[in-house]
């Protein structure tokens, strides 16, 4: 007995050290065997077969909650500095380009107003034939603003608190977006803060459709922190840079919010046929500073964006009046043109039957010149000139101050009574050109 | 001549540190790990708990001391992530004991040495995390980029320098 005792107390002596960290890795195993648990169902849209992500029990949150509550503070207080700081530079100091870029957000602003008129025409034909499809959307209605002031600190978890909690309104598995897109959603709430599990968690993921060929799937993270679509087999209409959006179908994102853009294509080498489609998220997951906790969603637009709606709408029926106006004025403009043109064609002084040009049936001079040229109407001969006649009246050029009037022979003209002995003797050159001569 | 023992040579380079250095350190580190990858995203490739487990473990020299150390600065650590608690603090539990174990064994005060046992245990880490992941969690399609893997461990044994060399400053020989 003495011996086993001897025997007993000298093995535990000798293989202390041993023994000692195989309870504590026991305790710890055991802990973590009861919070692997197998995913619930409320989560299956979202969760990956092996990574669940049911909550927490009650003794795990508070521990989180503990641990939490003692390291926010540091990084609330080091944050704050931080982000005065920030604040300060960027809003006191660092204003270079501030007046060029309000007035290229002007301009922007002007061409998103026009943009915003065409879409809500299409977003009001929508809304109408959802109403007709009894179709219940789901608009964002609340927000809350928070601030991000840590992360998880490792990559194999992509966590990050926000300044948020319980006290302001937020529940676990709540949408948080930023004006980019969405982030992720709440995982564990605490009073004060919140924990985000990122979209790019390999715990994570969402419910998405391809923008322009509406197929619909499941995205996720992975433990390299990518986001990927592993659920599609081959399809060639799905292209590189395509937007990917929520579908709304995981009752936690609410439908059509930008989730990213397809990046890259492959086969999945250890799943075919299916492919591995890689997303590059619209939102800066690596970089977050201020986010948006989605608290209430809501079936009919809020109030702010059906102003917006109607505003547009008021801008687009604007310019369908300024168009169709514009149009009704074209129109006239070409009526009466026609109107002008058939006068001028019925007119018979202004068709020179001589010059095809005049024809309107006729083709058109190649030569502006020309054809400008071919437009000038031309008179008939005279059949008896008289000193109306154009081209009678000689030039001034030729004319000289004092100098008795001449008849040119070409241009037979009245000749006055002749006073001068030798006028008798001045004959006209051509005696066959009609003359006006005096009675006696 | 004298002859020293094993017993005396560990005797003489063990060392113990106030209290408020053995509290105030493992909590900065953790804390400055939740925090610095927010403003640099880029920090997150070191682990600073890490470097503090192992400093710890090969300065007491004690193997006990070192996985208890190692324990509870990894569910500190998986406390602030959405992992189960204990997944860290499990591969740090083991790191505490080796660095401890193999602390006593080496001159763990020697630079090149320093930088060797870093890099070795930081690779040590994602090994342990990987099967920790695949085996005891069991999530099957948990992948490791190893390359990214070595460069985690280069980027600690670079960071463990400094930092080893200023916590020197807080030792005491018992």
């Amino acid at each position: 007995m003495v011996r086993n005792f001897l025997f007993m107390e000298s093995f535990f002596v000798r293989f202390r050290n041993p023994l000692i960290l195989v309870l504590v890795l026991l305790a710890q195993t055991i802990g973590l065997a009861v919070q692997v648990r197998r995913p619930v169902v409320s989560n299956m849209a979202t969760a990956t077969p092996a990574a669940p992500t049911a909550a927490d029990s009650q003794s795990i949150s508070l521990i989180r909650y503990w641990t939490s509550s003692f390291v926010t503070p540091f990084e609330r207080f080091f944050g704050g500095i931080g982000h005065n700081v920030r604040a300060g530079w960027s809003n006191y100091i660092d204003l270079r380009h501030t007046r060029q870029q309000n007035s290229a957000l002007q301009q922007e602003l002007a061409n998103m107003r026009l943009q915003q008129a065409a879409i809500a025409q299409d977003a009001l034909q929508g809304q109408r034939l959802q109403a007709l499809l009894s179709f219940q959307q789901h608009y964002v209605a609340t927000t809350v603003a928070a601030q991000v002031i840590g992360t998880s600190g490792s990559e194999l978890s992509r966590i990050i608190y926000i300044d948020k909690g319980s006290k302001d309104g937020l529940k676990p598995d709540q949408a948080v977006i930023t004006p980019d897109g969405i982030v992720g959603k709440l995982r564990d709430v605490f009073p004060h803060t919140a924990q985000v599990l990122l979209l790019d968690d390999q715990t994570s993921g969402a419910g998405v459709i391809l923008a322009s060929t509406r197929i619909r799937a499941i995205i996720k993270g992975t433990s390299t922190g990518r986001l990927v679509i592993n659920n599609l087999t081959s399809d060639s209409r799905i292209k590189s840079g395509e937007t990917v959006l929520t579908s709304g179908g995981d009752q936690v994102y609410p439908r059509g919010l930008p989730v990213g853009t397809i990046e890259s294509i492959a086969l999945d080498p250890d799943h075919q046929p299916y492919t591995t489609i890689q997303v590059r998220p619209a939102a800066n997951l690596s970089q977050l500073e201020e986010v948006l906790v989605i608290t209430g969603t809501q079936t009919e637009l809020p109030q702010s964006a059906r102003q917006d709606l109607a505003v547009g709408a008021a801008t687009a029926e604007d310019q369908a009046k300024a168009a169709a106006a514009h149009a009704a004025e074209l129109k006239a403009i070409e009526d009466a043109k026609t109107a002008a043109q058939i006068v001028a064609d019925r007119l018979p002084s202004l068709r020179d039957p001589n010059n095809p040009a005049q024809d309107p049936n006729a083709p058109q001079a190649l030569d502006p010149a020309s054809a400008n040229a071919s437009k000038v109407p031309k008179p008939l001969p005279t059949l008896r000139p008289d000193r109306y006649t154009p081209g009678s009246t000689p030039s001034a050029t030729e004319l000289t101050p004092g100098s008795a009037r001449r008849n040119t022979p070409a241009s037979p003209s009245y000749s006055a009574p002749v006073t001068d002995p030798e006028a008798p003797a001045k004959k006209p050159r051509t005696s066959s050109a009609p003359q006006t001569s005096n009675p006696n | 001549m004298p002859i020293r023992s094993y017993t005396s040579r560990r005797e003489l380079e063990q060392h113990s540190f106030h209290p408020a250095v053995t509290l105030l350190v493992p909590v900065a580190a953790i804390v400055l790990q939740a925090m610095l990858p927010r403003p640099f995203p880029s920090f997150a490739i070191f682990d600073l708990p890490l470097l503090i487990t192992i400093f710890f473990a090969v300065s007491r020299r004690s193997p006990i001391a070192g996985a208890l150390t190692g324990a509870a600065i990894g569910l500190l650590q998986d406390s602030l992530t959405g992992q189960p608690i204990g997944v860290n603090g499990i591969a740090k539990t083991i790191l505490g004991y080796a660095a401890a174990s193999i602390g006593l064994q080496i001159d763990v005060e020697n630079l090149s040495t320093r930088v060797l046992m870093n890099f070795g245990f930081s690779l040590l880490n994602s090994l342990l995390l990987f099967l920790i992941h695949r085996r005891l969690i069991g999530i099957a399609d948990f992948h490791q980029s190893w390359g990214r893997e070595l460069l985690h461990a280069v980027a600690n044994t670079l960071l463990a320098i400094p930092v080893f060399l200023l916590l020197d400053r807080a030792k005491r020989r018992e």
